[in-house]
């Protein structure tokens, strides 16, 4: 927080009301878009495209949404999508936790090369790794299902990146009492480092669920047909429908937001302080 | 005080040596398993590395030295898939050119608006946490829906459309053209990715101790030179971070272009990401693509070492 025996001077009472008042404008024209969707999700088809444009629907059709979910099977791909992201989550944060542990705490010859290592995997673009990626998939049968979607999108490094830098921080007297007595270092990992790391596992939980939640090339990749197809997936598909509904996909946006929306209200706060650790800010 | 901010971030040397030179081992319980305590705590992370990162990896470019389509023999053709795409191809250098557009663009773009909306929010007294809150807002959203509603914005008779011809005046159909579909794609990025720069941004900002504002009203600064003498340098770590990472996404763009565009029209916002793509998955020259995908490999890298050196002249890390 900045002083404000400073910040007044240059900044005088007239300029800062207009400092704030811009700063709504800015805000509310920002949002417009998010308005302009769930507007037009609630919307007959002819009265999309109406002439003069009209900011409100003159019917509010909630049924659009209900029509969007068995359109195309919407319901399906929301469960997918929320599977497909649950299960990723679940084991980068195990396998992350696994090996953040040994780079941060263990003895091994080679553990700040491998480390460097695990870092520039982060730098590999997802679009080299795609085509033998597939190329394998095929090989072992895999294309269109779910395990395609998961287990090879399931170990990206930066978990143990941000892990480690949060396992470092934590004082080694608490785990040196465990040592003397004989824990297993899996115990000490589990009983220690998990309780105490949970912003940082939380983090990493908010920021995998997000991203493989709004997903698009490897599921438009290795996914053929609407069973297995995740969200962002299922919406291309309307898009390929003759004449665009343009009501039921403006529901379908409005309905794959939500979770981004959800969390991100809940866990702003949490989202602002976990940024800055990420960036280094506020680890060491 | 000067400890608590402007850690060195991902990338700077003193992690890495860090990493090196203090490998976390201490005279405590220096059993002799640990070797293999370690390797079985690693072995998870390993094996799905080396599985789906380096397999893939060193397979693609093997691939690209070859004419693989699928369907058919592969034949080992050495360079001919790299010389055909920088002398044959009728639409490489422009889908080059406009990739690094797009990224230098919408780089700058980025970073000063979501540096000068930092600022301009970390001066006002109430509402931060809101304003903050509302550019990040379509960050965790999926990039395909979010241009679908750009979609139905822009296209014509669509909302753009309609309120421009209010005033009497025409639009040209902003997605059929090929300079206004690219800058369409600049936005809506703009639009969906602003906000995580913006929070990376004020969080560096508010890590500044109010002492050294204190120190510099005593010598008599004006705001300007407290922006340009302590905030910029203060916060130059995490202005570097927010720069490599956001070139290193932005190169590699490809939902929004295939949900709002397909890289049209004509191949005016195709992008490498797009094109890979489409070689690969649309006409299946898996060979001819991972060339492709080298070659932006190529291009992230570079980028990233550029930064990495220009670094030294501009960011202050702070011990």
């Amino acid at each position: 927080m900045t002083s404000d025996v400073i910040d007044t001077r240059p900044w005088p009472r007239a300029m800062r009301a207009g400092l704030h008042g811009g700063m709504v404008l800015l805000v509310a024209t920002f949002l417009f878009p998010f308005f302009w969707m769930v507007s037009n999700a609630l919307r007959t088809d002819a009265e999309i495209f109406a002439v003069p444009p009209r900011l409100l629907p003159d019917s509010w059709e909630w049924g659009n949404f209900s029509a969007a979910w068995s359109y195309l099977p919407f319901g399906q791909f929301f469960l997918n999508s929320m599977l497909v992201a649950a299960a990723i989550t679940a084991i980068v944060l195990v396998v992350s936790s696994l090996a953040a542990y040994a780079f941060a705490r263990l003895r091994f010859p080679g553990n700040g090369g491998l480390f460097l290592l695990y870092l520039a995997t982060l730098m590999v673009p997802q679009a080299v790794i795609v085509i033998p990626l597939f190329l394998m998939m095929s090989a072992i049968g895999w294309v269109d299902t779910y395990q395609a979607l998961i287990i090879p999108m399931a170990f990206s490094s930066f978990g143990t990146f941000l892990l480690r830098q949060f396992f470092l921080t934590i004082p080694r007297e608490l785990e040196e009492a465990a040592l003397i007595d004989g824990a297993t270092r899996l115990r000490i990992l589990l009983t220690v480092f998990v309780p105490l790391a949970r912003p940082a596992l939380g983090l990493l939980a908010l920021f995998t669920f997000t991203g493989q939640w709004n997903s698009f090339l490897w599921p438009l990749i290795v996914i053929n047909g609407p069973e297995h197809a995740t969200i962002p997936l299922g919406l291309t598909l309307f898009q390929g429908q003759q004449g665009i509904e343009w009501n039921y996909m403006m529901a379908g946006a409005t309905i794959s937001m939500l979770p981004g929306f959800l969390l991100t209200v809940l866990l702003h706060r949490f989202i602002f302080k976990g940024i800055a650790i990420g960036s280094g800010l506020g680890g060491r | 005080m000067a400890q608590q901010i402007a850690r060195p971030s991902l990338g700077h040397p003193r992690v890495l040596d860090r990493a090196r030179a203090r490998p976390a081992v201490e005279s405590y319980s220096p059993t002799r398993s640990d070797p293999w305590t370690a390797l079985w705590f690693l072995l998870p992370s390993l094996l799905g590395l080396i599985l789906f990162l380096v397999v893939p990896l060193v397979a693609s470019l093997v691939l690209s030295f070859t004419n693989w389509q699928i369907i058919g023999q592969a034949r080992f053709v050495g360079f001919s898939n790299y010389v055909n795409l920088t002398t044959r191809d009728p639409i490489f250098w422009q889908v080059v050119a406009n990739t690094v557009l797009f990224t230098v663009e919408y780089l700058l773009l980025n970073i000063g608006i979501a540096l000068g909306l930092a600022v301009w929010i970390s001066r006002l007294s109430w509402g931060k946490r809101f304003f903050r809150l509302a550019f990040f807002l379509p960050t965790f959203m999926p990039m395909v829906g979010i241009a679908l509603v750009w979609q139905l914005m822009l296209t014509p008779r669509g909302l753009v459309d309609g309120v421009i011809a209010l005033t009497g005046l025409g639009l040209p159909n902003v997605l059929a053209e090929s300079t206004l579909a690219l800058q369409a794609l600049v936005l809506l990025t703009l639009w969906s990715h602003v906000g995580y720069n913006l929070m990376l941004f004020g969080a560096a900002l508010e890590s500044i101790p109010e002492s050294y504002l204190d120190a510099a009203a005593i010598d008599g600064a004006s705001g300007w030179q407290n922006f340009w003498l302590i905030k910029l340098p203060m916060i130059s770590p995490s202005l570097f971070f927010g720069t490599v990472l956001t070139a290193i996404t932005t190169l590699q763009a490809f939902d929004q272009v295939y949900a709002l565009t397909r890289g049209g029209p004509g191949s005016s916002t195709a992008t490498l990401g797009y094109a890979i793509y489409n070689q690969g998955f649309v006409t299946y020259k898996m060979g001819y693509a991972s060339a492709l995908a080298w070659i932006l490999f190529a291009l992230i890298m570079l980028l990233t070492i550029m930064q990495l050196r220009l670094q030294r002249r501009w960011v202050h890390y702070d011990q």
